[in-house]
């Protein structure tokens, strides 16, 4: 019993959708992470064999700070629900200050986002390191619940369609 | 300069040197009391008068003051002048009855008994007015806390109107120096010394601020503790130089930053322990008996502070009973520290062993939760402590310590029986936890090393790559990866090194082709890039028409010291330079896939 409440509250069930979906739909988030710190801690999530949400897909780089911002728009115009950026810790950086300029570069990113109407929600950033599996899948099982909670990313469709 | 005749043979002679100074020097022995090297002659105790002939005249005079003039004859043992001894020895045993010291020079001259009587202090009284604490209070500390007040059978140290000085720093030169053992830190001021404890002994003793930390030390030279040696507080002092034979100690010496460039680092910091007053409960800081576990290493090696006999902190008796109490601050997610510290289940079993190979008698009490000795030989060590040694092992917790009827009471639980058991100590070794060192990630951030939440370093790969980093060129060994004993650390310390031998012995350095490249063609040259590169890579390049005409400049990448981050590549405005192996088509590729 207990383990089938873990199952649906993360979404491993069939037919767990949300208001809008219906059909069983299921959010598609694409993660951005890097190789170092958060891709580190997404294997060791796994050589642990910690259970989370499987709706992410990961993407990985060298370094937060070789995000493009249009990498983000061009996840939401492929279908994403939400996207997750995530890398090392301030200071941990393995390239020193990659991770300082992601930073910046989002926090600028995330205004332009807001003007153009989309849900912050959808967009969020986190600091995981190599270290920190239990934290990533923790982290993956929020962000795939919140973005389950408001429904799939209409934007692009409505643009594509009309 | 002319000569002088010593004892039949001839010295040169030296106006600003003493005949104390010269005799010494050539190995004639002449005793002394009031004498310091350090310190201004001073002529009190009499003990070194020696016979002093100018032509016909022969007086005596002390050595330690009278210079060594020029075409004099000395006699240091001519029967004047040991008449005389005899009589000045006869008087200080008189004056000072209750010392020791003075008994034995005075027994090296013949002298058991003396036919006067001291009326100055009494029988108790060690005090030759010597004038040495006085002295190095005044002339070589600059502290003036004591002095000499009072003539005749009045004369005495005292402080000034004899009350508690507020001058006084207890740094007990004076008592150090005092060769009857007659002046007390107690009369002088009401504060107690606080003595530097030594770092090496855990604080178990004391040491003084010029030093050598520990036997073993490289170089096995003194260090002067800079911030409590009085020279450099106040100016005063220069004993240790004064007296230095080897005229070694260079109070300018300051510290030095020295550069090299290196190929490789190999990161061995070590670990420290948790402060042993993690748990409040079981009183260490406030029972002198409740000692860590590397304070009761320090008291069973024989070149620790009890020369290997185990004696209580408190009162120096042995102890008969020693409680050993394991997992204090590790295993405990309350403390923050959830790991097990690897080391503690196997040096308490030799402990315990230890113990009872130098108190046979002793009993020794184990408080454990499981009991961790996975190495070669190391169940059996355990056994044999148990078997052979007598440790009684409780499986339990403790709860508290407390004092009762003079004994330290151990309150703990033994699950195994189901029972809570008290047992009444005379001492506790605490097995506390092991943590990175501190400031570890300052220097980890400095090199670009990863650590985790308990700063200890993290290695490339958990099973694969033990003692390599993320960061090429850094390597680990030892307990700053993770705690661990001493084989294992030394089979870490060679890895590491033969990870650097590896390193070094390619003719090449091979690394992976992820590297920006610059499109020149569409460069406008703003060198953001060059701007947020961590690594200095993008270098200026010019273009040049035929005639060697400055055509644009555009940025270049050092492909040696590019490191394959890709920041260049998401903050280019022109979209001119890409990381190879991430390039945006590709990103764009995986994005689409996905």
């Amino acid at each position: 019993m207990e383990s089938k409440e873990r199952e649906t509250e993360m979404g491993l069930t069939r037919g767990a959708g949300s208001k809008e979906g219906g059909n069983g739909w299921e959010p598609k988030i694409t993660a951005f992470v890097c190789n170092w710190c958060t891709y580190a801690g997404a294997d060791l999530a796994g050589t642990s064999r910690l259970k989370h949400s499987p709706q992410i897909r990961v993407i990985k780089l060298p370094c937060t700070g070789r995000i493009d911002p249009l990498f983000i728009l061009k996840a939401f115009e492929r279908g994403s629900d939400g996207v997750l950026v995530s890398g090392c810790h301030p200071g941990d950086c393995h390239y020193t200050s990659g991770n300082y300029h992601a930073r910046r570069r989002f926090a600028t990113f995330r205004k332009l986002l807001e003007f153009l109407g989309i849900d912050l929600r959808r967009v969020q950033f986190s600091w995981v390191s190599a270290a920190e599996g239990a934290k990533w899948a923790k982290m993956v099982n929020e962000v795939t619940r919140q973005v389950r909670e408001m429904g799939p990313f209409e934007g692009y469709r409505k643009i594509s369609d009309g | 300069m002319g000569t002088f005749i010593m004892d039949g043979k001839e010295y040169e002679a030296d106006e600003s040197r003493t005949v104390l100074e010269i005799a010494k020097e050539h190995g004639i022995d002449i005793p002394t009391l009031c004498h310091h090297k350090s310190l201004p002659p001073y002529g009190a105790c009499r003990l070194c008068l020696v016979e002093i002939i100018w032509g016909k005249k022969s007086k005596l005079y002390t050595a330690c003051t009278y210079p060594a003039w020029e075409r004099m004859i000395v006699n240091t043992a001519s029967e004047k002048v040991m008449r005389a001894r005899r009589l000045i020895l006869e008087l200080l045993l008189a004056e000072a009855p209750a010392s020791p010291e003075i008994r034995e020079v005075a027994g090296k001259y013949g002298i058991r008994e003396t036919r006067f009587r001291g009326r100055r202090k009494g029988e108790d009284n060690r005090c030759i007015l010597c004038g040495l604490c006085t002295r190095i209070c005044q002339d070589g500390l600059g502290i003036s806390a004591i002095g000499i007040k009072g003539r005749g059978d009045k004369r005495d140290i005292a402080t000034p109107f004899d009350q508690y000085s507020e001058v006084c720093t207890t740094c007990g030169s004076c008592v150090v120096v005092c060769p009857t053992g007659a002046i007390k830190l107690e009369d002088i001021s009401r504060h107690a010394a606080r003595p530097i404890t030594s770092e090496f002994e855990v604080g178990l003793v004391s040491r003084p601020c010029i030093y050598i930390p520990f036997p073993q030390a490289a170089p096995n030279k003194p260090v002067i503790d800079r911030n409590n040696c009085m020279h450099f507080k106040k100016g005063t002092c220069k004993i240790c130089q004064d007296v230095c034979p080897a005229n070694a100690i260079d109070y300018s010496q300051q510290d030095e930053i020295i550069e090299e460039d290196v190929g490789a680092v190999v990161v061995a910091t070590g670990f420290e322990l948790l402060s042993d007053e993690c748990y409040g409960e079981y009183g260490y800081g406030k029972y002198p008996d409740v000692i860590s576990g590397l304070q009761f290493e320090r008291l069973l090696s024989a070149s620790g502070p009890t020369e290997g006999e185990v004696k209580r902190p408190s009162d120096g008796k042995v102890p008969e009973s020693v409680v050993f109490i394991q997992c204090v601050g590790s295993r405990d997610l309350s403390k923050g520290i959830s790991y097990c510290s690897k080391i503690c289940c196997m040096y308490v079993a030799k402990h315990t062993m230890l113990y009872k190979h130098k108190v046979h008698d002793g009993q020794a009490y184990v408080f454990y939760i499981d009991i961790r000795s996975g190495g070669k030989n190391y169940e059996e060590f355990v056994r044999r402590a148990v078997e052979e040694d007598g440790a009684i092992y409780m499986r339990g917790r403790v709860s508290r310590i407390f004092e009762r009827n003079g004994k330290l009471v151990v309150r703990g639980a033994d699950t195994i029986s189901g029972t809570s058991v008290e047992i009444d100590a005379d001492l506790v070794v605490l097995a506390t936890a092991m943590t990175a060192q501190p400031g570890i990630e300052k220097l980890a951030q400095k090199l670009g090393v990863s650590y985790d939440q308990y700063k200890f370093l993290s290695e490339a790969h958990p099973k694969l790559r033990p003692v390599e980093t993320n960061t090429a060129g850094i390597f680990l060994a030892g307990a700053c990866q993770a705690p661990k004993d001493i084989p294992e650390a030394v089979a870490q310390g060679g890895a590491a090194a033969s990870k650097v031998l590896g390193l070094f012995s390619a003719e090449e350095l091979s690394r992976e082709p992820i590297v920006a490249t610059v499109d020149e063609e569409s460069c406008v040259g703003c060198f953001y890039c060059q701007m947020v590169c961590p690594y200095g890579a993008i270098e200026v390049k010019e273009i040049r028409d035929r005639m060697g005409n400055l055509v644009r400049t555009v940025a270049s990448v050092n492909q040696g010291v590019c490191q394959g981050c890709g920041v260049c590549a998401a903050i280019c405005r022109s979209n001119s330079i890409d990381l190879q192996g991430f390039l945006d088509e590709q990103v764009y590729a995986e994005i689409n896939a996905l």
